[in-house]
């Protein structure tokens, strides 16, 4: 392949817009402790928020999926006075600070948050500063993505088959079981998969809502903070271990988002 | 028996008509695009909301208006074949003919769906997935998914129009023999003339949205009764006002014909009876009058030949014929047209 030339400013901006990424990827390869990352990695507490984020991400996916696709399937075909604020306002988590978000779990479902105080009144139940609160802090800012991801799929797919199988006798729920989602599936993958990533790297919604309890609020984004100061051996074996993890992520999507040609 | 009256507006259209189909009979909803064709259909089976409606299938209401009965689509017991085959991409070709007795909780799908892509001479491709299906086998796994169903009522929504030209006359034929073996009402919808003369009983042409007319195929071909309907069949049809053996047309010539009758008619002339000279013939004719030839459409060794002038006529001569005649555009021709070859029949 020959390449087009490139203006020279062009060329060194774009190599330095490059060694911005690049740069601290080299750093963390370079200063990752070969010798100690095996001990700095199984240590107890750091495998206790790596087991936390392992579950409230999966959690947080999972209620993402239960919650969010049927949100995706009103924003696709539904059509009412205020739709469209509504679907602005629930968008919002992916361009809002994240710490925003968690102030505002906290007035919402805080012991004295306008539901939280019926929460607590009422059943007993308090959210903050429980595994609970980290998985209701990452849903909040990763649903979005399953969402708008699954949105676009049904509003590419073709109904027409839709229509073909209620023809054929499918109610509602079959059309939507055997035809709607296999239809949607390469959505709903990509949207899990990035909602998942999100989740897992979740941090200024967590630490604010949930809180940094070891063990039950304490997921891996807020221990490496943490190891930062104390162990920073520690810290950078796990910034590296996400790191591959992140890049994981982005193979397993790269039909969507990595150029194919 | 179907009995449908459709009266909905969708965008520009205004749909309004009516038909009834035969157990046993195939009905074509011959129209251009745009006329309602699919629309109709989709009004039948109630995949759209018509905003005036009664359909009755065996005598059953399937939709009225009036008393507010709607029967929702997966309980109509319509198998519909569409245009594009629509077979699930992501379920094989077995579990796509099996769908709709899955649907109706069949302990025997997978055997009676088997059973019938036997009978459309598919059962090798049980387990394939649609995708590596020609278009021709896709369309015929498609009929057998609509009819495992069992249904009352076929829809047939152009059928071949998807298919490429030597797939369709295979696939048409075949559709022709399946077709055969239901007993239920059928109702084709097409744009396609040959379509709908080769499979239909009868002809129901659609055009912007009212019934234009309707009858059995040849008496529809032989008797148009508007321009497109000539236009479709291949035929001039010429409106006038009969008197005798002679009919005055709209544009102020005169036909003569054999027993014309007297009122408002339709003169039909076949392509065929339309003969083309160079210079005023001398004969036997009574029609002959002088035109321009406005366009030469060659169809392997026939043409057809537009001529315009004071009575615009489509001609349709050998190939030969156009090049001894040096037959092109603007070319100065006489034509002339026997009376006996006028069809003549009230408007």
């Amino acid at each position: 392949m020959i390449s087009e030339p490139i203006p020279r400013p062009f060329a060194v901006l774009a190599t330095l817009a490059a060694a911005l990424f690049l740069l601290p990827l080299v750093g963390l390869l370079v200063r990752f402790p070969w010798t100690e990352a095996l001990s700095a990695l199984t240590a107890p507490e750091i495998l206790t928020a790596a087991g936390l984020s392992l579950v409230t991400s999966i959690s947080a996916t999972a209620l993402s999926i239960l919650l969010g696709v049927p949100l995706a399937m009103v924003y696709a075909r539904a059509r009412f006075r205020g739709l469209r604020v509504v679907r602005a306002l629930t968008t919002l988590p992916m361009v809002l600070p994240p710490v925003v978000g968690g102030v505002a779990l906290l007035v919402a479902f805080g012991r004295r948050g306008i539901v939280g105080q019926f929460l607590d009144s009422a059943f007993g139940i308090r959210i903050p500063f429980t595994t609970a609160a980290a998985v209701l802090a990452a849903t909040f800012v990763a649903m979005p993505f399953l969402v708008l991801t699954v949105e676009a799929g049904l509003r590419s797919m073709d109904r027409r088959y839709e229509e073909a199988a209620r023809s054929l006798g499918a109610g509602r729920w079959m059309v939507f079981r055997r035809v709607t989602l296999p239809l949607v599936a390469p959505s709903l993958y990509a949207g899990a998969v990035l909602c998942w990533a999100r989740a897992l790297g979740e941090f200024g919604a967590t630490i604010t809502f949930a809180g940094n309890v070891p063990g039950s609020t304490q997921t891996l984004p807020l221990a490496v903070y943490l190891a930062l100061e104390t162990r920073p051996q520690a810290a950078i074996a796990l910034s590296l271990v996400l790191l591959l993890l992140s890049l994981v992520v982005l193979v397993a999507l790269r039909d969507r988002y990595l150029p194919t040609s | 028996m179907l009995k449908a009256d459709i009266h909905l507006r969708l965008g520009t259209l205004d749909l309004d008509a009516a038909l009834d189909a035969a157990p046993g009979e195939v009905v074509a909803l011959l129209g251009p695009n745009g006329a309602g064709k699919t629309t109709f259909l989709r009004a039948v089976a109630g995949l759209v909301r018509a905003g005036r409606a009664k359909v009755a299938l065996d005598g059953v209401v399937l939709e009225d208006t009036a008393t507010g009965v709607r029967v929702a689509t997966e309980r109509r017991p319509i198998g519909i074949v569409f245009q594009q085959h629509l077979l699930f991409p992501h379920l094989s070709v077995l579990e796509n003919v099996a769908f709709g007795l899955r649907a109706r909780r069949r302990p025997d799908a997978r055997v009676a769906a088997m059973a019938w892509l036997e009978r459309v001479g598919l059962g090798a491709y049980a387990n394939a997935r649609p995708a590596a299906l020609s278009g021709g086998e896709a369309q015929r796994v498609a009929l057998a998914r609509a009819l495992a169903i069992d249904p009352r009522l076929l829809l047939l929504d152009e059928p071949l129009a998807a298919l490429d030209a030597t797939t369709r006359v295979e696939v048409r034929r075949e559709l022709r023999h399946h077709l055969a073996s239901f007993d239920g009402a059928r109702l084709l919808v097409t744009h396609d003339p040959l379509e709908a003369a080769a499979l239909a009983d009868r002809l129901v042409i659609l055009e912007g949205g009212r019934v234009v007319q309707s009858g059995p195929v040849d008496e529809v071909t032989r008797h148009p009764r508007t321009r497109f309907v000539a236009d479709l069949v291949g035929v001039n049809l010429l409106r006038g006002r009969a008197d005798g053996g002679v009919v005055a047309l709209e544009g102020g010539q005169q036909l003569t014909a054999l027993d014309a009758g007297n009122g408002d008619v339709f003169a039909v002339i076949h392509p065929r009876s339309v003969a083309i000279h160079r210079t005023h013939p001398e004969g036997t004719p009574r029609n002959v009058w002088p035109g321009t030839v406005r366009s030469v459409d060659m169809l392997g060794e026939r043409a057809r030949v537009a001529i315009g002038g004071s009575l615009p006529i489509v001609a349709e001569v050998t190939a030969s014929a156009v090049r001894d005649l040096d037959l092109r555009e603007r070319a100065e021709v006489w034509v002339s047209v026997k009376a006996a070859e006028v069809g003549v029949y009230p408007a």
